[in-house]
């Protein structure tokens, strides 16, 4: 037994870490214990990827196995990390379709949670990159499943959070590009309406994202860096970049100290902070030339990031509120974070385009995502938030919770009972649980 | 310039196989050697996959001394660094009541690396250029009551590679001893072991590629090893036979 916990330590379990080597040892496990989940680098931020009392560790299964040229389609086993996909495809002109705001997730994690990124407006979730996955079932056999094949249990086991069965391996169709830079267009916003504005007609970027400031309140509530992306063609770089397209200055990546002091981050940092911030973007506003990594994963280069928040952790808030009502219903939110002067820096806001599975986060609409220190008044606010969501028709994402009530979920959405109605018919939920599936009644 | 292959003795462990890894995202071509050496088609592949590098693989038995001369002779290249991570930790128990159990840990720690590093030892200095990596263990440094047949295997092999180290020192062939402390491995799952003291295969390898290039002797992957071995040595004999460490 050991402390167990998500990318935001909190909450924090006590269970067993197990990692099997093959698929007979894997059986094994999945029958000799009352219940099992899969864990793959441990990104999820709360209680996701967390078994009480057995948690399987993927890490042994992290083998690449076949890559072909012609096509871009990789088959991996389900622990390999995006970032080690990059790592050796990039070089060769080849990038996931579609990567999260990190790059140190598992393949597994990233079909478990159906992950979105910068380009869901135009392509959709992870799953829209999937060409087959194959799920080890509570009897320990290994199902084949896909759009064509076993299509209920992919629909299911994409966004299903290690629901459906153990992810052992996937095929994914990576994206070609002719160099690792991205041709970057920052527009600052300065309220809501403006970002909003500046999403709408930016539909047609392949990236999009914006920082919020959340803290600003009055007229200049959900003031906004929105950031465009493209891939960026030779003819976008330098005479230098160009001679080697794929070739990116290192520059290394910092550790964050074990125990950050928590005090440092308080309304008053956090608003200065955030200021300097927005008015720094302002400034340099335009069209630049990013590397991948600045771009898509900033926040990768400060290793041990989630340790700035201190020893009791922190939870992350992430909703998607449907196009209809996401201009009302992202003030109310705003407001209620402005007033409680509790956002922090992290804070992101984005378009979503629709999307049509039975269990992933995204629909059509604009999400908002941002962190919070653990204590009794952020918990008290993001149950606030919880019901400003509700009352607008959104929803929220398993990835980021850790302290969502049953209830709430299930009030926000209905496909939850499906899922769970699902899991018991099929035989799924005695043998997969997380301590989030137990909580949320999943 | 191609750069020379890298030879990995005990591919299959964790620590060879994290070496290959390293070794192979320099651009080094890799020679893995185990028994059964053909199931390691799927790692095979994986390093090809991941760093563009050819991979052979190679039938190895670390205790079959006969066979070493004509295992180095097959390779399809001298590799230009050659890494034994071969080990057995067995019982101690075991090793204790069984004659048999305690041959095999004396002879997977000691008498095979040696002899196969033998072998590529004097390849190497016919040649005049390469390294020998021998992954020992800080349990040789100092024999306890709950591992001592393995510490005494690897003090064996300790003291081995420092002799070879000396006897090619100037032939342009460099030695490198590692004491990795604990590391968080096969050999290791299931034992409870002190965070801040247990390193990563990953943490091994890149000390390894390291030492390798700058030529260091002896290397202790955490250096706080080095700080607790020069204090568990230095414990008087007639104290340290009572203690339980």
């Amino acid at each position: 037994m050991r402390r167990l916990s998500g990318w935001g330590n909190y909450p924090v379990s006590q269970a067993q870490l197990l990692a099997p080597r093959s698929e007979a040892e894997l059986q094994g496990l999945i029958a000799s214990n009352p219940s099992v989940i899969a864990r793959g680098n441990g990104r999820a931020y709360g209680d996701s990827a967390v078994g009480v009392p057995a948690t399987l560790h993927m890490r042994h299964f992290d083998k690449m196995i076949s890559f072909d040229a012609q096509t871009g389609l990789l088959v991996a086993e389900s622990g390999v990390l995006l970032g080690d996909i990059i790592s050796a495809f990039l070089p060769r002109g080849w990038f996931p379709a579609v990567v999260p705001g990190t790059k140190f997730v598992t393949l597994g994690g990233a079909i478990a949670a159906d992950v979105h990124g910068k380009n869901h407006h135009k392509d959709g979730s992870f799953r829209s990159c999937l060409d087959w996955v194959e799920v080890m079932g509570p009897d320990g056999t290994v199902r084949r499943c896909s759009p064509q094949e076993n299509t209920e249990l992919f629909n299911w086991t994409a966004g299903g959070m290690g629901l459906t069965g153990v992810i052992l391996r996937a095929a994914i169709r990576l994206r070609r590009v002719s160099s690792a830079w991205i041709r970057q267009q920052t527009i600052p916003a300065a309220n809501l309406h403006a970002a909003i504005e500046i999403f709408e007609r930016s539909a047609a970027a392949t990236y999009s994202v914006a920082w919020i400031d959340c803290l600003a309140g009055g007229g200049r509530l959900g003031r906004s860096l929105v950031m465009l992306g493209e891939h960026a063609g030779l003819q976008d770089l330098s005479y230098d970049q160009a001679a080697r397209p794929f070739a990116i200055p290192r520059f290394g990546s910092r550790t964050v100290p074990p125990v950050f002091p928590s005090f440092a981050l308080n309304r008053f940092s956090v608003r200065a902070f955030n200021a300097a911030y927005f008015w720094t973007g302002a400034r340099k506003a335009g069209r630049q030339i990013t590397d991948f990594d600045s771009y898509f994963f900033p926040l990768d280069a400060l290793l041990g990031w989630n340790r700035i928040y201190g020893r009791k952790g922190f939870a992350q808030f992430q909703c998607v509120l449907p196009l209809d009502s996401a201009r009302p219903g992202l003030r109310a939110l705003l407001q209620a974070i402005s007033a409680a002067g509790q956002g922090s820096f992290l804070a992101v806001l984005k378009r979503l385009g629709a999307q049509d599975s039975p269990f992933s986060f995204p629909m059509e609409g604009y999400t908002l995502a941002l962190d919070f220190p653990v204590n009794r008044r952020s918990l008290q606010l993001m149950q606030d938030l919880d019901r400003i969501t509700i009352a607008h028709g959104g929803r929220f994402y398993l990835a980021k919770d850790s302290r969502m009530s049953r209830d709430t979920l299930h009030a926000a959405d209905s496909r939850a009972a499906e899922f769970a109605g699902m899991r018991q018919l099929s035989g799924m939920h005695p043998s997969f649980q997380s301590a989030q599936s137990q909580r949320l009644s999943l | 310039m191609t750069k020379s292959p890298v030879l990995i003795l005990g591919a299959r462990s964790d620590i060879g196989m994290a070496v290959a890894h390293a070794y192979a995202a320099q651009g080094h071509p890799v020679q893995l050697a185990a028994r059964n050496a053909g199931n390691l088609e799927p790692q095979k592949t994986d390093l090809e996959l991941r760093h563009g590098v050819p991979v052979s693989l190679h039938e190895f038995d670390a205790l079959a001394l006969d066979y070493h001369e004509r295992f180095a002779g097959a390779l399809p290249e001298l590799p230009g660094i050659a890494v034994c991570a071969v080990g057995f930790m067995g019982e101690q128990g075991e090793s204790e009541i069984s004659p048999a159990a305690a041959a095999r840990v004396l002879r997977s720690n000691f008498e095979g690396p040696a002899s196969i590093l033998s072998v590529l030892a004097s390849r190497f200095e016919q040649r005049g250029s390469g390294t020998l990596v021998g992954i020992s263990s800080v349990a040789g440094d100092r024999g306890r009551a709950t591992n001592y047949v393995y510490g005494a295997a690897k003090a064996g092999f300790t003291a081995f590679l420092s002799g070879l180290r000396n006897r090619l020192a100037r032939k342009g062939v460099h030695v490198v001893t590692v004491l990795p402390g604990f590391v968080a491995t096969q050999m290791t799952e299931g034992m409870d072991l002190p965070d801040k003291l247990t390193a990563q295969p990953e943490e091994v390898a890149r000390a390894i590629t390291e030492a390798t290039a700058k030529q260091k002797n002896i290397v202790y992957v955490r250096p706080v090893w080095r700080l607790i071995m020069l204090i568990i040595r230095s414990i008087p004999e007639a104290v340290f036979k009572k203690m339980s460490i």
